[in-house]
């Protein structure tokens, strides 16, 4: 559909599409949303990659494809070494990779093709620092095979396979800090991201493509059958993840950090208004929901000081 | 002018990818291959080869590397052994499914445990249902000839698979034999300039490679592989023919040796090829009608010259450096395909010998012999027979 000029120049969003309507993702699904952005971002001259995960199955299947640029579906475990050897060959071949004109390699994997199976992959990705975008969207489990924990799962979900039951057998872990993982490869850029906030998603994503090296997002993604949510709800879970300081927004530009929280005056709100939204937390103790305000409260402090000493 | 030198495998190996001029090179070191990277990083390191070489943190990583750069349209290459190939299993599958014509280098290794790092076949057998082409090599300069072989084949529009070389784990990799090297614009000509004849990822021309595919489609994708597979063994015998013409070195599926007249044919693969021949000339000389075959090309598994072969015999002695639980070594497996619907057919005994870098001696081959001379004799023999074992550590 063609979108009259009028209406384009008050758009908050490139107007242009290389994400197809009839894909395949759930209502309300997060991972879709993001990869859209992502290509609206981008444009054609983009090649992606994708290992299993959810996005594996929103392309589309055989004879279709959702994507209207170049795709390369890969083992689970892959995406940075692929992204890599893509890099190498289009360096290679003569091609400008990254950039403004320039060709974007993209790799866009799950929370557990990033934090866990494809985590060394990644880290020689980044520690090579080859042209390409990482983006992680973190859907907070292994939702493809039916939601089961990931490295990046929060402290007191429910997945399959950590089903609460009777002796209260839930995450016991707090969510990996896969963000601080990347960063302490020192790489140029990296960054989160929520699909509530696609502008200032975007706007990332254009940050990468012009700064030479590895750059990594992590992107919140909500899945709504995964995180047992209404589906109309997947924004305001997202938005309230940001609100509570659980998911905050920031930047890290050659060493420094930035936070980028929508009203950056407001103190977060209590974890539960997070929570409560999500049918996963619902075996929660009170106690429960008072460990993980703490580690949230950490994590944030940890980030302000960062912010202020690295500013 | 062709140089006449003395080389290694690994370095023979290391100057075949040097001549073939692939753009991308990921690699990651284990024993015996190591020298084969090393080697190839000098010569980027030098500006002898224009390539990118990344520096991977695992072989899963560097076959998936070298997936995506095949992928985006570029020759490439990489080596590994052993723990190593296994370890790229997963990716192997994907290689040949989206059909990139990658070749790899594979310095034939035993697989851990217990550990070791000396000589048999069991890595790349084991890989033999990957869709990937195998090749291997009696000597230095075959391992040379058949890695420019393999890109030649591997990037035929009507095979595009992707190929493995074998060599043994030291008994090639770090033995110095005389090696000729081919000049580079002969080479260049028998290669010709890389231009991807599979899909690949071109923003002009947007397609998906590796979709998912239902069961309606699934089949016919791994059928075409099968058809490629098959193809192959063509287009082989049409390298090979110009391999030959350009470089005045003659390569067969399968080479025979002294089996006119034989009774016993003797059949191996790669060095232990070199042996094999050796003592058929000594059981020649005692009166004994044995002959010698080697495979150069296993996969495809050349069934028809297999076929040929077999009618030249009363026996077939097979002597294999890997196992097939339960079954035998892999060949045993292979040949019985190949013979089993044959009106006439020899008699097949295989042997299992030479694990781990075991030494194969002319004494291991005279208990092979004795076996296979029973079976000829029409007296009861063991099918499967594990040569050179030392009852006494049992
Ligand atoms: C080597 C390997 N192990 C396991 C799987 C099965 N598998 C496919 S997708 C997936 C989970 C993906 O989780 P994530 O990366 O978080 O993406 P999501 O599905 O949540 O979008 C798993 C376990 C696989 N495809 N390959
Ligand atoms: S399960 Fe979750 S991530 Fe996967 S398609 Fe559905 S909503 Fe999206
Ligand atoms: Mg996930």
């Amino acid at each position: 559909m063609e979108i009259p000029e009028s209406v384009k120049k008050r758009l908050t969003l490139p107007a242009e599409e290389y994400f197809y309507a009839g894909h395949t993702a759930c209502q309300g699904c997060g991972a879709s949303l993001g990869l859209r952005y992502v290509l609206k971002a981008y444009g054609r001259k983009t090649i992606v990659t994708i290992p299993a995960c959810c996005s594996t199955i929103i392309a589309g299947a055989w004879p279709y494809s959702t994507l209207d640029v170049p795709l390369f579906h890969t083992a689970f475990a892959t995406t940075g070494a692929v992204i890599s050897g893509i890099e190498a060959a289009l360096k290679a071949m003569g091609y400008k990779v990254k950039g403004e004109d320039g060709v974007m390699v993209v790799g866009w994997a799950g929370d557990g093709g990033t934090a866990d199976i494809g985590l060394q992959a990644l880290s020689g990705f980044l520690e090579r620092g080859h042209d390409a975008v990482y983006i992680m969207y973190d859907n907070e489990a292994y939702m493809n095979t039916g939601i089961q924990r990931s490295g990046s799962t929060p402290y007191g979900a429910w997945t399959t396979n950590t089903p609460g039951g009777k002796r209260h057998f839930l995450e016991k872990r707090h969510k990996k800090k896969v963000i601080d993982i990347v960063i302490a490869h020192e790489i140029p850029y990296a960054a989160t991201a929520s699909v509530a906030y696609p502008e200032d998603f975007i706007r990332k994503l254009k940050k990468a493509r012009n700064i030479p090296g590895p750059s990594f997002i992590q992107l919140f993604a909500p899945c709504p059958t995964g995180w047992r949510s209404p589906t109309d709800k997947s924004i305001e879970i997202a938005r309230l993840a940001v609100q509570t300081a659980y998911f905050p927004l920031f930047e890290y530009e050659n060493g420094k950090y930035k936070i980028n929280m929508p009203n950056p005056k407001k103190e977060p709100k209590p974890i539960e208004e997070f929570l409560k939204l999500q049918g996963r937390f619902k075996y929660m103790t009170k106690e429960d929901v008072q460990i993980l305000q703490e580690w949230v409260n950490r994590q944030w402090e940890k980030l302000k000081k960062l912010a202020e000493v690295f500013g | 002018m062709p140089i006449r030198t003395v080389m290694k495998a690994n370095e023979a190996a290391a100057w075949a990818a040097r001549l073939a001029r692939p753009k991308v090179i990921a690699a990651f070191p284990i024993t015996p291959s190591t020298l084969i990277p090393e080697k190839i990083s000098e010569f980027v390191a030098n500006g002898e080869l224009d390539a990118e070489f990344i520096k991977v943190e695992s072989e899963h990583s560097a076959i998936s590397a070298c997936v995506g750069a095949s992928a985006a349209g570029v020759r490439t290459f990489t080596a590994t052994a052993s723990q190593g190939l296994a370890l790229m299993h997963e990716v192997l599958f994907i290689a040949a499914g989206m059909r990139l014509p990658i070749v790899v280098a594979v310095g034939n290794r035993a697989l851990s445990a217990p550990i070791n790092i000396w000589n048999d076949w069991q890595d790349s057998i084991s890989q033999r249902d990957t869709g990937w082409l195998q090749f291997y090599a009696e000597n230095n300069q075959e391992a040379l000839d058949l890695i420019l072989i393999a890109f030649k084949v591997a990037e035929d529009e009507r095979v595009l698979l992707p190929a493995m070389v074998g060599f043994d784990a030291f008994i090639l990799t770090h033995t110095v034999e005389p090696v000729e090297i081919p000049d580079q614009e002969v080479v260049d000509e028998f290669l010709g300039e890389y231009e991807p004849k599979h899909a690949y990822l071109d923003p002009a021309r947007p397609i998906t490679q590796g979709t998912l595919a239902f069961p309606a489609h699934y089949m016919e994708a791994r059928y075409t592989l099968w058809e490629a597979n098959e193809n192959a063994k063509k287009v082989i015998d049409e390298v090979f023919a110009e391999f030959e013409k350009r470089f005045g070195r003659k390569y067969q599926k399968i080479e025979e040796y002294r089996t006119d007249d034989a009774e016993i044919i003797f059949v191996t693969m790669g060095s232990l090829a070199g042996t094999v021949k050796e003592y058929v000339d000594h059981l020649r000389e005692k009166g004994i009608k044995a002959g010698a075959a080697k495979l150069t090309v296993y996969r495809p598994f050349p069934v028809e010259e297999v076929r040929e072969l077999a009618k030249k015999a009363k026996v077939l002695a097979l002597l294999e450096k890997n196992v097939t639980f339960s079954v035998g070594g892999a060949l045993f497996q292979d040949f019985s395909r190949a013979l089993i619907n044959e009106k006439e057919r020899p008699i097949i005994v295989d042997f299992i010998l030479g694990l781990g870098g075991r030494d194969v001696t002319f004494k291991d081959l005279d208990e092979a012999l004795a076996i296979a001379q029973k079976a000829l004799a029409g007296e009861e023999f063991d099918e499967v027979n594990w040569i050179g074992l030392r009852k006494e550590i049992l």
